[in-house]
């Protein structure tokens, strides 16, 4: 590892000019990721700039009557919260289904969504990849890729977006609030991740410089019947290999709201909107579930190794919408 | 629960009575200290550059630049290293693995060889400057696709672990052809890795023209004497130590560390300290070659076998051969009047594999013990039936007799607690919820063997003991089972003696391996100690200096008769799968062994349920995967390559029946590898009872699950 310089920022105008200060700094939050990919060389800040003490760590209710999620509000904290849990029960199970104990408490909300991806070239810096050196070729398309992309993904990268949180803030609308030394932003989180296209070295929307002070959640009824289903290799302590947060408002047997979101399937956290279109209205069974899987899943592109993931995913979405059904008419 | 004691005041019952680990308190509170963790003055530090070409040749090595960096002190290449020589034949009777001396010519047989050593002031600048260190290769065409094994003509057959390479008697064809039953099935198993928790680490200086090396590793003489032959030193100026081993499970013999460790510090005149990394250790440490295997079984109607083949494929190196005798267990387990067992061997641009727990037995049984599970649906019969009546009165292969074979009592007590009684046959009728449940069994076997060992047992002036012999403890508690062992042949309380051992200045012994560590040491300390104990009768008064009594048990164990000599064992699992997203879970395993006398039934209990969740492992999680361009691993980390966590280990039981070995002083066999064995097949036995398809490539995985779905 080659030395980097540290510092701490104590206020948000601080950490914006700290980091404005040096092209070559990063943010730290938990450094769950970035700390890793520092000792592999993938990552090499000159400087990081620890924004773990800034005062972002507090969930409150939002004016609308949504949930306001500071930035550094660490993964543990954030499954653990009374509202969130009632709430947004799928957000818990989605948190409580990543990393372990000791990452998630280090882990923060805004560091989660802006960690890397997990394929195994992107994280070594002895093979080409797109993402890391760009230009430099995508080896997974001819090589490993069963745990890789099968929706909106290009010829340059097919990476997947490894965050269990993100999938499930995706599904509930959330919106991503920033700082920039210019003033403050935001982006709906399915807009906050960019196409891969050619460019998949260019991750997000966020503006140069900006830091994300939080996540907004808007009132969201139909989130209090909610799932977070991941499926991975083993039974903790793994990426998913296919994951799925929904919600699901069944009113006289007929779908009235549905809410969709796929994870380990995309460059980001995937909104099943095809889905819920087909969904919203019809009659709730497993006939009409896997008709709106279908409908999404039609824009698959999988790979030679990665196909099973549409199966994954028509059952996922078959097994969990029918459990919500279950338990809604018990 | 087991009942733990630190010390026993009794005498002569020590052996079979738990105790906690003599050195446990300084392990968890830190203060035992491994290889990589002593100080030394002066100390540098070596890190390994490693090629990225898979094969050709290095055409420079650009250590300027690198030579500038802060810190750095050498870059040892092929160019400039010291000349070793690899002309001999090891301790194991084995030439060397070339891949262990480094830096010797410019040819790279595989992506991960050593290319270079850059050695700095401290670690973080050695790997820096390492991993800016440019090489230049002349690249050639590499292969590194292990295929069905009709599709390497070149495979060749040599012995190995598992004995000859090939073995035949009767004719298979006639057999196969008169039998009522025929199974025909192919099974394959991945590349794995040892993946000890510490990764291997070495420090090496000269010392008043001596070489000391403090090492992690299975055998402080095992070392020292490959390094003696390869610098050309008298084998008294070389010591080894080895103190505490966070894990070797076959992978801690000579590697490249120890080897550029002696380089650099003899360069240097100074102590240099390499250490790998997981990564690294990937293609420096070993590995379980992966297997290609296929399975020929005939049997009457009865299930009684008329014919057995069992014929596998594993690859190695260019520049070494290690065989993986996936044929093995069969020569021991299943006899039938045609009877043919075959290893094969593929070489590819790969690193060497090596040794890994339970080497040839544990993927060979997955094979041959899912085949049998198979036969016994065809046939109809009960599997562990289906082994009783194929139990064989005499070694399949040799005609010896068996020294004992307990094998059907860890069936009959394994099914009892289990309550295999009350299964019913038929698959995929089991359901709890998402899941579908079932259950498998599986029979393990593994080799139980002595070798010579010497130990000196001393009787202090103070009433205390110290017993002396160079063993190694990588995790397995022999510390201890040797103090308790000690105690006994004493007749003293086990807090009465002192255990030294992991020191090549204490003389031969066995390294430990094969599962023969614990019993070759016992032997050699019992001795030791009865005779001191006569000795102390017969003397007044124990001299300020002691009473030394040293013992070898060369002539005793070359005594041995030769016999059949194995540990047994049966495999239960019971799995819950979810066929819609490919889930498979263990919910439960248990294990019952004949493995001779169980000397310390704390840490035995440890070794036997440490194999069953290893097994639980291969069965559905571990593979090693090989990016066939580049010819170099996929997620060469614990991220990447899986092993199950806690959350996949539910209630795993192993106990054991009575069987003390006859022909062993202590009535020690060895348990060491053979909690492993059979426990992948067990699993993969229960996933077909819960969900009617067999699964004959491991591991296990979602997308396999999800692929092959349920019985149509």
């Amino acid at each position: 590892m080659r030395e980097f310089g540290y510092e701490r920022a104590l206020d948000v105008p601080g950490a914006l000019a700290l980091l404005d200060a040096d092209p070559d700094a990063r943010f730290l939050g938990g450094g769950t990721n970035l700390v890793d990919l520092m000792k592999t060389g993938v990552e090499r800040p000159g400087r990081l700039v620890d924004v773990r003490d800034l005062p972002l760590d507090g969930i409150g209710t939002a004016e609308d009557g949504g949930l306001r999620i500071g930035a550094t509000v660490t993964n543990s904290d954030l499954a653990a919260h009374p509202e969130v849990r009632r709430r947004y029960p799928a957000l818990t199970q989605a948190v409580l289904a990543g990393a372990s104990g000791q990452l998630r408490n280090m882990a923060t909300v805004g560091g989660n969504l802006l960690q890397r991806t997990r394929c195994g070239y992107f994280a070594d810096v002895t093979k080409p990849c797109n993402k890391r050196v760009p230009g430099s070729g995508c080896p997974a398309i001819e090589g490993e890729h069963h745990n890789h992309a099968v929706l909106g993904a290009s010829g340059h990268c097919v990476a997947t977006h490894p965050s269990d949180l993100g999938v499930a803030l995706t599904a509930f609308d959330a919106v991503v609030t920033y700082e920039t030394p210019g003033g403050p932003g935001e982006l709906p989180l399915t807009e906050f991740y960019l196409p891969v296209g050619d460019t998949p070295h260019l991750e997000t929307a966020l503006p140069p410089g900006a830091l994300i002070t939080g996540v907004t959640l808007p009132p969201a009824p139909v989130a209090a019947a909610s799932r977070y289903r991941k499926v991975r290799e083993r039974a903790s302590y793994a990426f998913a290999i296919g994951s799925i947060a929904a919600a699901l408002d069944v009113r006289d047997g007929v779908v009235h709201e549905v809410r969709l979101a796929f994870g380990a399937v995309a460059s980001r956290p995937w909104r099943a909107r095809a889905a819920e279109a087909a969904l919203t209205g019809a009659p709730a069974g497993a006939a009409a579930f896997a008709a709106a899987a279908d409908a999404e899943l039609a824009a698959a592109r999988p790979l030679p190794h990665n196909g099973y993931k549409v199966t994954l995913m028509r059952n996922l979405v078959v097994a969990v919408l029918s459990e919500l059904t279950e338990e809604a008419t018990r | 629960m087991t009942t733990a004691t630190t010390g026993t005041r009794t005498t002569g019952h020590a052996v079979g009575t738990a105790h906690t680990r003599v050195e446990g308190r300084d392990k968890v509170t830190g203060a035992a200290r491994y290889a990589g963790e002593i100080p030394f003055t002066e100390l540098a530090f070596g890190w390994f550059a490693l090629s990225t070409a898979a094969r050709g040749r290095v055409r420079s090595v650009e250590s300027d630049a690198v030579l500038e960096m802060p810190g750095v002190l050498a870059v040892l290449h092929h160019g400039n290293a010291p000349r070793v020589d690899i002309d001999y034949v090891g301790m194991l009777g084995m030439p060397p693995d070339p891949t262990a001396a480094v830096f010797q010519h410019d040819r790279v047989p595989h992506a991960g060889w050593p290319v270079a050593l850059v050695v700095a002031a401290t670690s973080e600048q050695a790997r820096e400057a390492a991993e800016a260190l440019v090489v230049h290769y002349e690249e050639e065409p590499h292969d590194v696709t292990f295929a069905a094994g009709s599709e390497h003509p070149d495979a060749y057959s040599i012995p190995g672990p598992g004995g000859p390479g090939v073995t035949g008697k009767g004719d298979l064809e006639a057999e196969l052809a008169a039998s009522a039953v025929v199974l025909d099935a192919e099974y394959s198993t991945p590349e794995e890795h040892h993946n000890p928790m510490e990764p291997h680490a070495a420090t090496a200086r000269w010392d008043g023209g001596r070489l000391e090396v403090v090492d992690s590793n299975q055998g402080t003489l095992w070392v020292a004497d490959e390094l003696a032959k390869m610098f050309s030193l008298d084998p008294a100026a070389v010591r080894v130590r080895s103190e505490h081993v966070g894990g070797g499970f076959g992978s801690k013999g000579l590697r490249a560390h120890q080897v550029a460790a002696v380089m650099a510090a003899t360069v240097l005149s100074r102590p240099v300290r390499v250490v790998m990394t997981r990564r690294q250790m990937f293609s420096l440490a070993g590995y379980r070659s992966p297997t290609n295997q296929r399975v020929r079984l005939g049997a009457d109607a009865e299930g009684r076998l008329r014919a057995l083949e069992h014929s596998s494929l594993s690859v190695t190196s260019t520049v070494h051969e290690f065989i993986e005798s996936g044929a093995g267990p069969a020569r021991v387990m299943y006899d039938a009047p045609a009877h043919h067992t075959a290893n094969r061997v593929v070489r590819l641009d790969v690193p060497t594999p090596t040794f890994m727990r339970a080497p040839g037995e544990a993927p060979g049984s997955f094979a041959l013990e899912s085949a049998l599970d198979e036969l016994a649906e065809k046939c109809g019969i009960d599997p562990i039936e289906l082994r009783v009546r194929n139990e064989p009165a005499l070694g399949p292969v040799s005609g010896l007799p068996f020294s004992s074979r307990n094998l059907p009592a860890c069936f009959r007590e394994g099914a009892r607690r289990f309550g295999w009684a009350d299964r019913d046959p038929r698959p995929g009728l089991r359901r709890d919820g998402r899941w579908l449940l079932g259950t498998g069994t599986a029979a393990a076997s593994f080799f139980a063997g002595a070798m010579p060992s010497t130990a000196a047992a001393t009787a202090e002036s103070d009433g205390t003991f110290t017993v002396r012999i160079n063993a190694a403890d990588i995790g397995t508690g022999a510390r201890t089972a040797l103090t308790l062992v000690a105690a006994d042949a004493l007749q003293v309380p086990t807090d009465r003696v002192r255990v030294r051992i992991g020191d090549s200045d204490l003389g031969p012994a066995m390294i430990a391996g094969g599962s023969m560590g614990t019993r070759s040491w016992a032997w050699a300390v019992t001795a030791a100690a009865e005779e001191l104990r006569e000795r102390l009768a017969l003397s007044d008064a124990v001299p300020p200096e002691g009473i030394t009594v040293r013992s070898d048990t060369t002539a005793a164990v070359g005594a041995l008769t030769q016999k059949e000599r194995h540990s047994f064992g049966a495999q239960f699992a019971e799995v819950a799968v979810d066929v819609a997203t490919g889930e498979v879970r263990v919910r439960r395993m248990l294990g019952v062994f004949a493995a001779g006398k169980i000397v310390n039934p704390l840490t035995a209990r440890g070794q036997f349920t440490g194999g069953m969740i290893w097994g639980i492992s291969m069965a559905l999680h571990e593979e090693a995967v090989r990016d066939r361009n580049t010819g170099a691993h996929y997620g060469a980390d614990l991220a990447g390559y899986h092993v199950a966590t806690h959350a996949d280990v539910p209630l795993v039981e192993a106990d054991w029946v009575d069987d003390p070995d006859p022909d062993d002083p202590v009535g020690i066999k060895g348990i060491g590898e053979i909690g492993i064995v059979g426990a992948a097949a067990a699993v993969a036995n229960a996933v077909w009872h819960a969900t009617g398809v067999r699964h004959r490539s491991l591991p296990i995985r979602p997308d396999r699950v999800l692929e092959a779905g349920v019985r149509a």
